[in-house]
């Protein structure tokens, strides 16, 4: 019957697509430990899927050295692995973690000392962007989603161009990236994808009641938003970083062909290699201008 | 160049004369079935069911050839990011014409304010006005100016055409006050053009001259048929030219000048803009902001140079002419400058290879990619990472998100690879 589904469709079905981050190097030197972390987290997954039949959620794990799909609540595979002592949504998702991080551990390299141990995280809302693309082919009737990035680890300045690249797509998109940042310091990207597209940002100041924040901040779904009161993001920081020495600054110089930002006037560009002042007698020698910039 | 679609414009429109004449008892909707038979491009299977038309596979080829296309050259061309462009609107009795329903003038404002909406989102640092050639006179209808809405509220109101059109006339204009402009800018001018003729003052082959000497980018997108002298400008200016066949085709081709496109040596000269990365007001600050004239409460920024409150970014500084933007106006334009390489066609037989079974879903939606959806068989797999994807994902990645998945979610890409094989 082709009316009954859309009366089951109400306003406020949801897919979250929640955003783990399994960084070692992170979780190694937190105050609280990764198993307490994941019981809340589990819980509360548990718990948006009771908030209404037609919920989804989908887990993406993001780690140091890959990033790799946990969970997907709208597969079937979970209904078999019951076993006596938790639910099977549950045991089968801390299997399939496991595995992971296993995999995780086994892709690690040497590395030399001092870079910051930050997670894959571009790659994780890259694979969480496609998978919202799927969703919203699949036809009229389909769950509001939205992102949910569960982060302590610190910002990866190499991620800069591929983090905002996801996030311009996030806001083209109405997706609306919600973040809860559980590290020390405070996040700029998560700061910035959370205003940009429109989600909330918070930074919960004691981790022991993590799953309270979770339940009356994140679990609110999107048609609620519009009459629920959330914390509203204060002092976003959008002034630029110069590439010279990474102060954030007021006013600078951009280089007209790069866009790459000087905190004093220059006569070559560092980046793309022009001279400034005069025609250029030829293309950009961006050779040595790799996708990763180093030192952005 | 379509340089067949000018002749298959010129002759549908006799075919429809005669057509007339000779079916004037065929009613109104039947009229609209002379041309185009749907029904025939149906195609039957092996058991005698009707097979759905693939659109799918169609599409995706037609987006893989533009895109091998665009980026058969070496991927890093140098693009023209801060450009001031011109939008030439030929308001001539042409334009009233219905070929385009409901005129070529509805159809024109109609994706012009597309094209100005994505053109803003595409290059937030750029500038656009708008000039109008009616009588044969060119006007400006708007200054460059960064702010969407004031084009498109100006557009909105003067679309009646009437008399003749003059290309010298525009190309004098906008000559005039795209010399105006710092060095630093690119030039460019987009006509639309729907006359099939031009009433100059003067000598057009000068005029042509004088903006190739200019450095301004001269394009045309016409929607009669194609002429000579259109033809003669893009060439030596360096710009394109196109004839739109209909109205998807014409919204088509408006919307490929979007992306900022590929710079001409020369006529870029590097240099250092100083521009101010305003903060936030405080919330509940109150002060006057020098756009709007009037006293404002919070929410607003303040120029860093003279403390004087904007409204929104990016724009100048109305009292020290300070640009201000935020830095993700600066990060929407970065994708230009680190391209993702097009991905590789995979055929079906190296996807059902044993082998591979391991990467049996898309890596981006975790689509099954040997699914009864995928008929056509195809994915594509990225030549960085070796991840395989799905059509659909492609699309999204090369349009839309610009970051290959596979690529930003393995730290060390070649021991990745290794373990895969």
């Amino acid at each position: 019957m082709a009316s009954a589904p859309s009366k089951l469709y109400a306003d406020d079905v949801s897919l979250v697509v929640v955003l783990l981050d399994t960084n070692l190097f992170f979780w190694s030197s937190s105050s609280v430990s990764f198993s307490q972390f994941l019981s809340q987290v589990l819980a509360f997954l548990n718990a948006i899927l009771t908030l209404n039949q037609l919920n989804q959620v989908v887990v993406i794990a993001t780690g140091y050295n890959s990033c790799d799909y946990i969970f997907d609540s709208a597969l079937d595979l979970n209904r078999g692995i019951e076993n006596g002592r938790m639910p099977a949504m549950s045991s089968s998702l801390l299997q399939k973690l496991e595995k992971f991080l296993i995999k995780d551990e086994q892709l690690s390299k040497e590395e030399p000392e001092g870079r910051i141990k930050s997670s894959l995280f571009s790659g994780s809302l890259s694979m969480s962007l496609c998978y919202m693309q799927r969703v919203f082919r699949s036809g009229a009737l389909h769950p509001h989603p939205r992102i949910l990035c569960l982060q302590g680890s610190p910002d990866g300045p190499e991620q800069y161009v591929a983090i905002m690249n996801a996030i311009f797509s996030a806001q083209r998109s109405k997706v609306p990236i919600d973040s809860c940042y559980i590290g020390a310091q405070n996040s700029a990207f998560l700061q910035q994808a959370s205003y940009i597209t429109g989600g909330v940002h918070h930074k919960p100041q004691n981790l022991d009641g993590l799953f309270q924040y979770l339940m009356t901040i994140f679990a609110t779904d999107l048609h609620s938003r519009s009459f629920i009161h959330l914390p509203k993001s204060v002092g976003v920081d959008f002034r630029a970083s110069c590439f010279c020495h990474k102060n954030t600054i007021d006013m600078g110089y951009i280089c007209s062909v790069c866009l790459s930002i000087f905190c004093k006037h220059q006569k070559k560009c560092s980046t793309c290699g022009s001279v400034f002042g005069q025609a250029q007698s030829e293309v950009a020698s961006a050779s040595d201008k790799k996708r990763k910039t180093p030192e952005t | 160049m379509n340089n067949g679609a000018g002749k298959r414009i010129n002759g549908g429109v006799e075919e429809d004369d005669e057509e007339d004449d000779v079916n004037g008892d065929l009613d109104a909707w039947e009229r609209t079935y002379t041309d185009e038979r749907s029904w025939e491009s149906l195609q039957e299977d092996e058991s005698g069911m009707l097979r759905p038309i693939d659109n799918q596979a169609l599409y995706h080829s037609q987006y893989r050839r533009r895109l091998r296309s665009l980026s058969s050259t070496a991927a890093r061309i140098q693009k023209g990011l801060i450009r001031y462009l011109y939008i030439v609107i030929d308001l001539s009795k042409a334009a009233s014409e219905m070929d385009f329903r409901p005129s070529r003038i509805a159809v024109i404002a109609k994706h012009v304010e597309a094209f100005i909406r994505e053109f803003f989102y595409q290059n937030p640092l750029s500038q656009v006005g708008i000039v109008t050639i009616k009588d044969g006179v060119a006007s400006c209808l708007t200054d460059l100016g960064g702010s969407p809405e004031s084009h498109i509220n100006a557009l909105m109101k003067k679309l009646e055409c009437s008399g003749d059109s003059s290309l010298q006339n525009a190309l004098d204009l906008v000559d005039g006050y795209l010399n105006q402009i710092p060095s630093y800018g690119h030039r460019e001018v987009l006509l639309l053009y729907s006359a099939l003729s031009t009433c100059d003052p003067g000598d057009i082959m000068e005029t042509i001259q004088k903006c190739r000497k200019s450095k301004i980018r001269c394009s045309v997108i016409g929607l009669a048929a194609e002429m000579f002298i259109c033809k003669h400008l893009c060439q030596e200016t360096g710009g394109t030219y196109s004839v739109a066949l209909d109205e998807s085709h014409f919204k088509e081709l408006i919307l490929e000048h979007a992306p900022p496109p590929p710079a001409i040596a020369e006529f870029a000269v590097a240099n250092l803009i100083k521009m101010g990365f305003p903060q936030r007001a405080a919330e509940g600050s109150i002060s006057i902001c020098s756009c709007h004239k009037e006293a404002k409460v919070g929410a607003g920024y303040t120029c860093p140079r003279c403390k004087a409150r904007a409204c929104e970014l990016p724009t100048e500084c109305r009292v020290c002419g300070l640009t201000l933007v935020s830095s993700p106006h600066l990060a929407r334009s970065y994708h230009h400058l680190f391209p993702i390489a097009p991905f590789d066609e995979v055929s079906s037989s190296r996807l059902n290879d044993p082998i591979r079974k391991q990467q049996r879903n898309c890596f981006g939606c975790q689509q099954n990619l040997l699914d009864s959806v995928n008929k056509a068989g195809l994915a594509v797999v990225c030549p960085k990472c070796k991840r395989y994807f799905c059509l659909d994902c492609d699309i999204y990645i090369h349009e839309s998100l610009h970051n290959c998945p596979g690529c930003d979610s393995f730290r060390h890409s070649k021991a990745a690879t290794a373990n895969e094989d």
